[in-house]
Order: structure tokens, then sequence, then C-alpha cells
């Protein structure tokens, strides 16, 4: 590593362990896709039903959104790496925004079923067949843990966002917005399947 | 530690030109309108298909451009593989198995 030779800082050693642990969040959502897969299996016409209930329009919308805060989030590292730290602020703040649209959009989405008296153990979900009920159960378990994971990540980018403010994040050093990235990058990734599983079930 | 050639000039990072992200971006638009179309068409387990399969072009276009593992060392391209493997392989088999119970 010659980027910083006063400093000693491992930027390789920082990457690789940050992509270890986006592998066992890996395994961590795949135990619920391998629940959903069974489940599904199971009841697939009773899945087909609840997920009716669902509006596309806001799943789209916010895979949308999204898919366009990875966009800023990559465009963020890039300019910071050119050393452009005016346009990665701007940059940094799109994403949080994105993600932060993202979560209100959710937030929208869960009052309504929650109106509906449609959330855990509620006595109209128990009413429901059983198939259903193991959708409605996948969907928020699964979506909550997400949104959470969402949460963490603007946590985590708002603490960037301060120290390129600072100028703690810089040209030289960036390997933390980097790996923000990653992990901005792998909830959105796990998005990409949990849009067209609970939203889009033909 | 020893460092091949290829790992030793993308040091301290590894960047996309901002065409390739916003490219990137695009195609990953237009797949999700695709997958939008294509649950309108009512297919059925074929639509399903199609979704995951579209689903995985986009994870695959966000890891290899976003996220840079294009550019990794074969190294970590090849641990990459081992959970996304392990997990189809469980869900796969245990699937098989529910199914033909």
């Amino acid at each position: 590593m010659t980027d910083n030779p006063a400093g000693h800082k491992d930027t390789e050693g920082a990457k690789l362990g940050m992509w270890l642990f986006l592998f066992t969040e890996i395994l961590l959502f795949g135990g619920m896709f391998l629940l959903y897969a069974i489940y599904r299996t199971k009841h697939a016409a009773e899945f087909h039903k609840a997920a009716e209930d669902l509006s596309r329009t806001a799943g789209t919308i916010n895979t949308v959104i999204l898919l366009t805060s990875s966009l800023t989030m990559a465009l963020a590292i890039s300019e910071v790496r050119k050393g452009n730290r005016e346009r990665s602020l701007a940059f940094q703040g799109l994403t949080i925004l994105f993600g932060s649209a993202f979560l209100v959009v959710k937030y929208f989405e869960w009052s309504a079923k929650i109106g509906h008296g449609i959330f855990p153990n509620s006595p109209e979900l128990m009413k429901l067949a059983k198939g259903e009920m193991l959708y409605y159960g996948l969907y928020f378990v699964m979506t909550g843990l997400h949104g959470v994971h969402v949460l963490i990540g603007l946590g985590v980018l708002v603490y960037m966002l301060i120290g390129t403010f600072a100028g703690k994040i810089n040209a030289g050093n960036f390997i933390q917005l980097e790996n923000s990235g990653l992990y901005w990058h792998l909830v959105d990734t796990i998005w990409v399947y949990l849009f067209p599983l609970f939203y889009l079930i033909t | 530690m020893k460092k091949g050639p290829s790992e030793l000039k993308q040091t301290p990072g590894t960047a996309g030109s901002q065409k390739a992200y916003i490219l990137t971006w695009l195609a990953l638009i237009c797949l999700t309108a695709a997958t939008v179309a294509v649950y309108f068409m009512h297919l059925g387990d074929a639509g399903a298909a199609i979704a995951l399969t579209i689903a995985s072009i986009k994870a695959g276009l966000i890891l290899l451009f976003f996220m840079h593992l294009r550019q990794e060392s074969r190294l970590l391209q090849g641990i990459f593989l081992m959970p996304l493997l392990l997990v189809w392989l469980i869900i796969g088999l245990t699937v098989l198995d529910v199914f033909y119970r």
C-alpha cells in the first residue's frame, strides 16, 4: 500500500473485511429466502392472492429510488477520489435523501397494512388462510429487516458526510466511504430480490 | 503479502468511470420496467422464473459495476461466489425435497 505510507492503512484488508461481513449478510437473508421459497412452493395460490393486496406502484417507486441512491453513492465515491469534496458531499446528501424517501414510502405502506388490521399476530391476520398468514409474516420480517438495514446505512452515511465535511475522508483516505458504499449497494441488491418476490407474484 | 500486478495498480480502491455508473443505472431502471411489464402479462410459473432471472441480472450489474467486483482480484471474486452458491444450493435442494416429497 503506497497511498498513505505514514498512516499504514491497510485498505485491501479493510475492503476484504467488509466483503466478509457482506457474506454473513447474504447468509442471514439467505435463510429467510429459504423459508420464503418453501412456503411459496407449498402455498403458491395463497401467496399470489396476498401479494395482490400490496401496492405495485409503491414497490416500483421504491425500487427506482433505491437504485438511484446506489448511483449517487457510486458517484459520491468517484468524486471524492478526484478530490471534489463539494460534489462528493452533494452526492452523499442525495444518497441520504433517497434512502430516507425509501423509508417514508415504506412507512406509508406499512401504515396502510396496519390500518387494515394486517400486522403480525393481529386478529384480522389470524382469520386469513394459512398461506396468506405466512406471506404476511415473511413480508413484515423480511422488508422489516431490510428497512433496519437501510436505517443503519443512513446512519453510516451521515457519519461519512460529517467525515467528508471535516476533511477526514479525502482523495487520499476514502476506504471508509468505499466500504459504506459496498454496504449500501448490498442492501440495494437485497431489495432487488425482495421487490419481485413480494410485489410481483403471478 | 505478495501482490499480483493487476492488484497493485488499482489500490487503494477500485473505480469505475462516471459514464459507466450512469449506463449501469439506466440498465437497472430498464430492467425494473421490464420486470413490472412481465408481471402484468400474468405468465404464472414462467413469470416467476423470468422475474428471478431479471433480478439476478440486476444484482449482477450492481455487484460488477457499482461494487466493482469486476475489477477486484480473482481471489475476492472466487470467495464471493461461495455464499451465493451455498444459498442457491440450500434453497434449490430444499425446494426439490419439498416438491417431490
